[in-house]
């Protein structure tokens, strides 16, 4: 199956590529490890009449932690981020990577590729809202930063300008009494998610929340959060009752489109047992326990 | 040609590919379209590498890039560009057949055989890291492969088989 024709140029550096971006405009697509790209393509849901290819620009992979920051290059692979010190170190990053679809995908898909689709089913988005990252993006008129939770508008599109680039991906690392859980259900390996929940917590003596952030993926046009949800737990010591009440009420903030991946109502169900799952790994890894995280599928 | 001829044209230019498979340079223009897949099996002739779902699902088209398990539908020949390619005929050595392909033999690890060249290439990365995977290991490294005829299970016996023909 082939995409429709189009003109390839390969980008030598950040500034080759954002010049051939603002000079090709609206007929031309950035191209990264195109594991989401180029199947849009041969299916013919995009047919772009320039692809600029970003892979070969030196510098855009690095996964570093420095002082008490992590810094991802947007081109680093599912793979390589999740065979990184960052993720040995913060295992909600593993939980999110490992798991994401194959090991095919994982050593070609990037994490600025699955930000910049804006597809609520890649798992990046939603990981990245607990850990509330800022992203670095590179455009004609110069570089700026914006929370991910501000870039996606809508389903597949961004708040970014033609020919602006996300180039990396920063956060916090994680406080001490910090835990984190993040965990998909799909069909099968290769499949996008039916649903997914990620969970980030920070307690204090007592077991009081002192800092939380949830979200949710494949859970409607865009990843979901709940600041009401968070703030049930915020600032108390968590309870079952507390948990159960933020776990309904981040699950009624889901927009579930029904699809072959199954209903609205199913849907709501697996979320709720991801998100409850996701606390109780969360918080059993605030205590120390160490707790290999993975995606559910048959 | 000026950027605003490029985009003016409607004639697509080829452009140059050279990759080393199986240990030989090849050099091509090909396509910007071109799939890595089908600069593998039509323009190169080596069919060993299926392809089935054509979607980035069933891995029968899995070869390693630079040692990276991928799945060549999902790549453009360009984008391999430079790059060292293994297929499924780079495995036999001196006309030994690679432990993965004998412990597949032995232990009934194909029926009809289609996804089998996605299955070894998945297996040659998932033992390149992991030399001694557990069955669970197994299952995970090969999960982006399907088979719809052989069952699974006798494809983990022949990865465990291969592994511990590897390692002796």
């Amino acid at each position: 199956m082939y995409p429709a024709p189009f003109h390839y140029h390969r980008a030598d550096s950040l500034q080759e590529a954002i010049s051939l971006l603002s000079e090709l405009g609206e007929s031309a697509r950035a191209l990264a490890g195109g594991q989401t790209l180029l199947v849009w393509m041969k299916l013919r849901f995009d047919e772009p009449q320039h692809l600029v290819d970003l892979s070969r620009i030196p510098g855009l992979s690095d996964i570093s932690m420095e002082g008490d920051e992590v810094c991802i290059g947007a081109l680093a692979t599912h793979a390589e981020i999740t065979k990184s010190a960052v993720a040995d170190a913060i295992p909600i990053v593993h939980d999110c990577g490992s798991g994401i679809a194959d090991a095919q995908v994982r050593s070609r898909g990037t994490i600025g590729g699955s930000l910049g689709s804006a597809d609520p089913s890649c798992d990046w988005p939603t990981l990245l809202h607990t850990l509330d990252a800022t992203l670095t993006c590179v455009g004609s008129e110069g570089t700026r930063k914006i929370s991910v939770s501000d870039l996606v508008e809508d389903i597949y599109t961004t708040i970014l300008k033609p020919a602006e680039l996300i180039t990396e991906i920063r956060f916090k690392i994680p406080p001490a009494n910090s835990g984190g859980s993040y965990t998909a259900f799909k069909r099968c390996a290769p499949a996008y998610p039916t649903a997914s929940a990620g969970v980030q917590l920070t307690l204090a003596d007592g077991d009081v929340c002192s800092d939380i952030r949830m979200a949710l993926g494949s859970a409607g046009l865009k990843t979901i959060t709940s600041k009401k949800a968070e703030d049930i737990l915020r600032g108390s010591p968590l309870t079952k009752a507390g948990i159960d009440k933020a776990t309904e009420t981040i699950v009624a903030a889901a927009e579930p489109v029904p699809d072959q991946r199954g209903s609205e109502d199913f849907k709501r169900a697996v979320l709720h047992t991801l998100v409850k799952r996701a606390v109780d790994i969360a918080v059993r890894r605030c205590h120390g326990e160490t707790i290999r995280g993975r995606h559910e599928y048959v | 040609m000026s950027m605003s001829e490029v985009i003016a044209s409607k004639e697509i230019s080829g452009v140059s590919v050279q990759v080393t498979i199986n240990g030989q340079a090849y050099q091509r223009e090909v396509e910007p379209r071109l799939l890595l897949v089908q600069l593998i099996r039509e323009e190169l002739g080596l069919t060993g590498t299926h392809i089935g779902c054509d979607v980035t699902y069933c891995g029968a088209c899995t070869v390693l890039v630079d040692g990276n398990p991928v799945k060549s539908c999902t790549m453009l020949a360009i984008q391999a560009d430079q790059c060292e390619i293994l297929t499924v005929e780079g495995l036999e050595q001196d006309s030994e057949l690679h432990p993965l392909q004998k412990a597949f033999s032995e232990n009934h690890g194909l029926q009809c055989g289609f996804c089998t060249p996605g299955m070894l290439m998945s297996s040659v990365a998932l033992l390149a890291e992991n030399p001694d995977p557990s069955p669970d290991e197994i299952r995970k490294g090969i999960s982006g492969n399907l088979c719809r005829c052989t069952g699974y299970n006798n494809i983990i016996k022949s990865v465990q088989a291969a592994a511990k023909e590897m390692a002796d």
